[in-house]
Parts: C-alpha cells; sequence; structure tokens
C-alpha cells in the first residue's frame, strides 16, 4: 500500500501502536473501543448471570444448580392410551426428548393415518398406496420392537427355529385374517416324535419320499417304501401333510412339495444322503414345544395388531 | 507502550452530515426507489399457483417449499441456494476488485436505511447547522417535539421494514390481519419486534459504527483492492500545490492567482467533509471507514462548478492514475473473476432449467438381501422413493429391465398419481424364475457370502402431467449362488 492507504492519524502521530512489532514493520494500534462496545460486554456477563438460573449451571456438591427453567412431559401407554407418567422435570435435554416423543403420539397425522388403518379393511388398505407407507413405516418399529428379536429384523427368521416371513409360504395361512389371528392367539407347532415308531431305515425311506415330493429326488424303490409308510397306517403322516404332501394350515402342518424348508435345511446339504439324514434326524425327533409363537392380544392394540398383520403379509409379497 | 492519553474506550461523535445534489446522490436515490419498491412490494404480489399458496415470492418453511414466481424450490434443490451464494461471493470480490466499495456505498441495506433515516432526520429537524444546534442544545418543547418526531418516524419505518420481512415467509395479507388481530404466531411476532429493534438501532443510532466496527467486509477489502482498483480519492496534486490548500481569500481568488502563489484547488471549504456519512475527510487519503458513497464527489463537484473550475478534485480514480500512471482494467485477477463468475452462472441456471418435475430413488431391502419363493424363484425387495415436484397431479410409471426372466410386482401400484407436491415411498419387489436363475451366469461372484449379484434397471417415467426423460436407477439383485 503506498503512502495514501495509510492511516491519516498516523501521519499525525494520534495514534499509539502496542509498541510490539512482528517481521520488522508490521504494528499493532491501540485504537480505542467504542464505548457500546464496553456496554454490550456488560450486557453479555448480565445475560450470562440470567442463564444460570434459568438453565442447569454449576455444580454444587453432589448435584447442581438446577434452574427455574422445566420440561413437563407426559408418558401414555400406547395400546390403552392410559396416562402412565406425568412429570414436571427441571430443564433437561432427555426431558425434551420425552416431550418430544410424547407429543409424537398425538401427531395429527399420524392419528389421522392410524384411524384410516382402524377403519378400513386389510384389503382395502392394501390397495392404499398412503396407507401402505404409513403401514410400512410404522410397522418396522412395531415389528422391530416386537417380533424382530425372534423373525428377525427383515422378517427373515432362522432355519430350524423361526419361520421366515418373507417367502410365500404359510404353516397357517398367509391372509392377513389368518396373519391376524396367527397374532392374536399365538401358535404351537407340533409333530410327534418317529424314532420309537419307526425303525431306521423306515425312517430313511420315508426321508427319501419326502424329497422326490419336492423333486429333490428321483423316485427309486426306497421312496416307493416311504410313501407306503408316509401314507398308510404305520407313519400315518399324510395325517397333517395331507396325501398330496401339500400341507393343512388349519393344523400348521409344513407343505414338502415346494422349495422351502423351514426346519431341515434341505438347500445347504450338497448329496442326497446329507438331505435324508437331515431329514431323517428331524422326523424322529419331531416338534414338541420347541416352535411356539406367544399370542399378542393383551400386548398389542387390536390397530396395531391389524398393522401388524398387513406388515407382515405384504413382507411375504402380498398374496 | 500505549500512551495513558489514549483512552480506553471512546464515546460516539454524532455526525450530522449536509445533503448534496449531484450524479452520484441522484444515482444513489434511485438505486434506493428501486431496491425499496422491491423489497415492500413483492410480498404483495399475487401468482396464480393451482394447488399452492399464490404468493409470487414465498419461503414456506413449515411446508418445506420456496416459491419464487414460476420456481418452486423443494428441499432437495436447497443447494441452489448454496449456488446463489457461491454467485454473490464472487461477484462481491468481482466488483471489489475492480471498482471498489461499491456494494457498500450504493446497495448495503445498513447504507440504504441509514440513508433514508437521514433524509427523515433532514426533512424533521432540517439542515446540518440546524440539526447542530439541535443536539448541543438543551432539552426544549421544539427539541423535544422534533426529536421525538424522528424516532416516532424511525419507528414507524423500522416495524414496517419488520413486519414485511414476516411477509415473505408468511401469506402477507392473512399475516397482516394476524398480526394486528393478536392471531399470528409467536415466531412473527418475535422476527417483527427483532427486526424493529436492529432496524431502530443500527439504521437510526449506530450508523457508521456498524460500518467501522461490526461489518467484516470493511476490513478485508484491502486484500481484494490492487492499485487498479476504482476508489474514491482526493487529488493530492492538484488540490494541494507546492504549499498546500487555502481558503478563498485576498489575491487567492482565481486559479491563476493560486497557482501563481503556489497553493492548490482546494479552497478548504470543508464541504467533501460534511456530507461524509462515516465522518472521514476524504483529503487524508483511502482509509477503511469510506464506504464509498461518493457523496463527497458530489459536495466538490459543486463547489468547483461554482468557481466555474474543472471538476474532479475529489474524483473515483485508481491509485495507478493518481500516481500518473496507466489504469488497467483487464487483469489476470478480474479475468478469472469473471470466468468464475460466468461460469458459476451459468452452472445455476443449467441446473435450474433442466430441473426435472419429479424425483426417484431406489433402495434395496437389505434384510434379507434374497428370498427363496416356493417354486424356487428368487425375489428381491426396494423401496422406490417418489417425489412430485409439480404444483398439479402426474401419473408416474415404473417398469424394469435388463435381468431376464425378471417381473416386477408393486401390487398394482406401478402405474401411480402422485397429488401435487406429493412424496410417496412405494414398494417394488423383483422376481426371477428358477430357470433364469439357474441361466443368470456371468455375474459378480462374491465367495465368502454365497452369493451372486446381479444388476437390474429400474425406469421410472412420467406417463401424465409432465414431459421429461425417464429416470433409470440401476440397483443390485441378489441371487444364491448355484454352485
Amino acid at each position: 500500500m503506498s503512502d495514501n492507504m495509510q492511516h491519516p492519524q498516523q501521519k499525525t502521530g494520534a495514534v499509539q501502536t502496542t509498541g510490539h512489532s512482528w517481521d520488522g514493520d508490521l504494528q499493532e494500534y491501540t485504537n480505542p473501543l467504542p464505548r457500546w462496545w464496553l456496554w454490550c460486554f456488560y450486557g453479555t456477563v448480565i445475560f450470562s448471570i440470567l442463564y444460570w438460573f434459568v438453565y442447569p449451571s454449576w455444580p454444587m456438591g453432589k448435584g447442581w444448580l438446577k434452574g427455574y427453567g422445566t420440561v413437563d412431559y407426559t408418558i401414555t401407554d400406547k395400546a390403552s392410551g392410559k396416562l402412565l407418567e406425568k412429570k414436571d422435570q427441571p430443564w433437561n435435554t432427555r426431558a425434551l426428548l420425552l416431550e418430544d416423543l410424547g407429543q409424537a403420539a398425538n401427531d395429527p397425522k399420524r392419528k389421522e393415518m392410524l384411524a384410516k388403518v382402524q377403519a378400513a379393511t386389510p384389503e382395502q388398505i392394501v390397495k392404499d398406496p398412503q396407507i401402505m407407507e404409513f403401514v410400512r413405516s410404522v410397522g418396522k418399529g412395531l415389528f422391530g420392537d416386537n417380533c424382530a428379536a425372534c423373525h428377525g429384523q427383515g422378517g427373515q427368521g432362522v432355519v430350524g427355529l423361526y419361520p421366515n416371513l418373507t417367502d410365500n409360504d404359510w404353516l397357517w395361512g398367509g391372509s392377513t385374517d389368518k396373519i391376524q389371528e396367527t397374532l392374536v392367539l399365538g401358535r404351537k407347532g407340533f409333530m410327534p416324535a418317529f424314532g420309537a415308531v419307526l425303525k431306521p431305515d423306515q425312517l430313511d425311506d420315508v426321508a427319501e419320499y419326502v424329497l422326490t415330493l419336492s423333486s429333490e429326488a428321483k423316485p427309486s424303490e426306497a421312496s416307493e417304501r416311504g410313501k407306503a409308510i408316509f401314507q398308510g397306517q404305520i407313519g400315518g403322516c399324510y395325517y397333517c401333510h395331507g396325501a398330496d404332501g401339500k400341507g393343512i394350515a388349519s393344523v400348521g402342518s409344513a407343505n414338502l412339495t415346494d422349495k422351502i424348508w423351514a426346519i431341515v435345511n434341505v438347500p445347504a446339504q450338497k448329496t442326497l444322503q446329507d438331505k435324508k439324514a437331515q431329514i431323517a434326524g428331524f422326523v424322529a425327533k419331531g416338534v414338541n414345544n420347541t416352535r411356539i409363537m406367544p399370542a399378542w392380544q393383551n400386548r398389542l392394540s387390536p390397530t396395531d395388531i391389524k398393522l401388524l398383520a398387513v406388515y407382515v403379509h405384504q413382507l411375504s409379497g402380498g398374496k | 507502550m500505549s500512551d495513558p492519553t489514549v483512552p480506553l474506550y471512546q464515546k460516539r461523535i454524532p455526525i450530522h452530515p449536509r445533503s448534496v445534489k449531484g450524479r452520484f446522490r441522484t444515482l444513489k436515490t434511485g438505486i434506493l426507489v428501486l431496491a425499496y419498491l422491491v423489497y415492500f412490494v413483492l410480498p404483495w404480489l399475487r401468482w396464480d399457483r393451482p394447488n399452492a399458496p399464490d404468493q409470487a415470492v414465498l419461503y414456506d418453511l413449515p411446508g418445506r417449499h420456496f416459491y419464487i414466481f414460476g420456481l418452486t424450490v423443494q428441499v432437495q434443490d436447497i443447494f441452489w441456494l448454496a449456488g446463489v451464494l457461491i454467485i454473490f461471493a464472487i461477484l462481491l470480490f468481482f466488483v471489489t476488485g475492480l471498482a471498489g466499495r461499491v456494494w457498500c456505498g450504493y446497495f448495503c441495506f445498513q447504507t440504504l436505511w441509514t440513508d433514508l433515516y437521514m433524509m427523515i432526520e433532514h426533512w424533521v429537524q432540517g439542515e446540518r447547522p440546524a440539526r447542530l444546534r439541535l443536539s448541543k442544545g438543551a432539552w426544549s418543547r421544539e427539541k423535544l417535539i422534533k426529536v421525538g418526531g424522528t424516532y416516532a418516524i424511525w419507528l414507524l419505518i423500522a416495524f414496517y421494514t419488520g413486519l414485511t420481512f414476516t411477509m415473505y415467509w408468511v401469506d402477507a395479507p392473512t399475516l397482516v390481519v394476524d398480526f394486528l388481530l393478536g392471531r399470528a404466531s409467536s415466531a412473527a411476532y418475535f422476527t417483527v419486534l427483532f427486526l424493529t429493534t436492529t432496524t431502530f438501532v443500527m439504521a437510526g443510532l449506530a450508523r457508521e459504527q456498524v460500518c467501522v466496527y461490526m461489518c467484516p467486509y470493511a476490513r478485508f477489502q484491502s486484500a481484494m483492492f490492487d492499485h487498479d482498483t476504482l476508489i474514491i480519492s482526493y487529488d493530492q496534486q492538484r488540490g494541494e500545490g507546492p504549499k498546500g490548500r487555502a481558503r478563498l481569500g485576498k489575491g487567492l481568488k482565481t486559479r491563476e492567482e493560486r497557482q501563481a502563489q503556489g497553493v492548490g484547488d482546494c479552497i478548504d471549504c470543508g464541504y467533501c467533509v460534511q456530507v461524509c456519512p462515516v465522518g472521514i475527510d476524504i483529503r487524508n487519503g483511502l482509509q477503511y471507514q469510506c464506504i464509498s458513497c461518493a457523496l463527497c464527489i458530489d459536495a466538490c463537484d459543486v463547489v468547483m462548478d461554482n468557481q466555474k473550475w474543472p471538476r474532479g478534485l475529489v474524483s473515483y480514480t485508481s491509485e495507478n492514475a493518481l500516481n500518473g500512471k496507466k489504469t488497467t482494467l483487464l487483469k489476470p485477477k478480474t479475468f478469472g473473476y469473471g470466468v468464475v463468475l460466468t461460469a458459476a452462472t451459468a452452472v445455476l441456471i443449467w441446473s435450474v432449467v433442466t430441473r426435472s418435475p419429479y424425483t426417484a430413488m431406489v433402495e434395496q431391502i437389505r434384510q434379507p438381501l434374497f428370498t427363496r419363493l416356493s417354486d424356487g424363484s428368487i425375489r428381491n425387495t426396494y423401496e422406490i422413493k417418489l417425489n412430485n415436484k409439480l404444483t398439479a397431479p402426474m401419473t408416474v410409471g415404473v417398469r424394469i429391465e435388463g435381468l431376464a426372466g425378471a417381473t416386477l410386482d408393486m401390487d398394482g401400484m406401478d402405474r401411480i398419481d402422485l397429488a401435487p407436491q406429493e412424496r410417496l415411498k412405494l414398494l417394488a419387489r423383483i422376481r426371477v424364475p428358477p430357470v433364469a436363475v439357474k441361466d443368470n451366469d456371468g455375474h459378480e461372484k462374491n465367495e465368502k457370502d454365497d452369493m451372486e449379484r446381479a444388476k437390474v434397471t429400474f425406469i421410472i417415467e412420467a406417463l401424465e402431467g409432465a414431459t421429461a426423460e425417464p429416470i433409470r436407477r440401476k440397483v443390485p439383485f441378489y441371487l444364491p449362488d448355484n454352485d
């Protein structure tokens, strides 16, 4: 900068510098601060003191100065709408969150959509894109809270333990009505143990026959023997699984003719021998008190159950 | 060390600028009228929008939309705002490098409102000497009425400024009625109160203190200035002569007499100092307080015209010109800023013009990655997010391509009517039959997960209500490994 860029007062010597200099010629003015700046500074000091009394501030022994500011929040039971907790706490962010959550339940849009779910039949809900968007969003939360512990976050289940809810094979029926029934009353899977009834080679024959039902094995002499046991009085498997092996939804028996294996992981086995061994082992043990779905009628509201039924139904492909 | 005679704090010395007539004053007043017309009239303009608010310019925060005449800015287009800010920043650098503090002198709202407040002060209290007398005099009936009157008018303007600002964020006519009936939201009252206060304090009381102490721009201007930048400057050589400036006096009346005496053209009338809104003396050279309002040029021109001497003792010039060198305007710096400015503006315009009437995102639902169905076919599921950006209804269709044998199932929602500005999430299921599962070789294999990854493309197109290029989204499709 040339001479005429200099501070005018510097020429007259009226402006003092701090006396420090950097890089040889960089100096710092000691210009006076404007008076109003000082008042603003005092203002911020007063503000900070007021702030201590409104919001939590100083540590006091084991506690702290809580401040006069308060947050009111209420927690209500989702199913019954009963008031569980009403609190008036000193200001804190956790109470703010609870306040927000309490307000979220009273969100008019959410209430409106829930009323729609309540009023419509499942068939109507499935056809309505807006309600389905709401069902998927709220259903994901409900499913995560109540169902995911067994069925997995996405409803994929665990082979042998908890049914996969995303495929189109249903033990107890896959219509929204049937799913709702399952949710309300719960289910208890049962299959007698055949280990004491059938001899090992008979179990093996039955296993081979079962594999032919889903084209995993070709018909053979052994499968013919197995068929006799399955369809005859010795095994009597057809009582529950049906003469065609397609299962009967009212008793929750598995469809043995499709590609879905809920209990025995057949697709994971490489050889026919391994597949047979898996099935035979299972038929010998049966299912007793190991595959139980609890009843939800006393835990979730009817609207939540209806919403979950539609949610689970759409997970499976919605057919 | 600091001199004890320099106080730590200083009181503001009130500035009572004298009014002036001239080219730059006319220009400034013109810009002021234009800017106020835009600011105060804009919220009242209506714009016919079916299914959306009818206000020409409305920043609808709860509705997540900005309406600017024919343009509706969605949340996801908010990066345009970043573009606008970048353009303004570069424009500032560009103009400052070229012509100095043009923004400060002519366009800044602090300058505009201070200008208006000074005009009112002048109108109520009279010219500079009258105002000086009034401010120094004891409180009297006259002082009370005149100062009180000025403050009252200032307050009214401040209030209407705040109210107008609030009108940009809600429907203006409704707001005014609600506001006066006490039915408006607390945010509206707070905003109006806040802006009334700041306008009154900043334009009425603080004035040049804002430019000198609060505004950072004044402090970094020197980084953008160079020797060719237009500055408002006093022609030291002509004004001072070898022996300095001198008042008009005996034997110092004409230029010839003065030049013979070695005295410059400056008659030291002080007019340029009196008109200065920041209270500096331009004859001391370029100072950081100077907002380049050019009123001192007008003042000096008036005086020179009276003397019938040539104008330009105080003028827009550059440091180079002052030192007798050539002023180059086309410098690499100017050119660089110009290129960046043009490019940024072009990108923004292109982005706005080619905006799609709708958006579509496809996301795979990854839990589970795939499902084996009873006939052995494989299914993947996806979530499609649609957003109709129009204020009219439209129909959108979804289809897929690029995966052999695949079928799309959306529960009949693959052709969907979207309400104006509707956002909707849909579920899409893609199913590949067992034969195609076996045939689909050559996919990316993942040994570890025992999985293969194919690709499928969703094509989402506007069928009715809008014309646009279909949106294509290529997403993965997972299959079990058959080997």
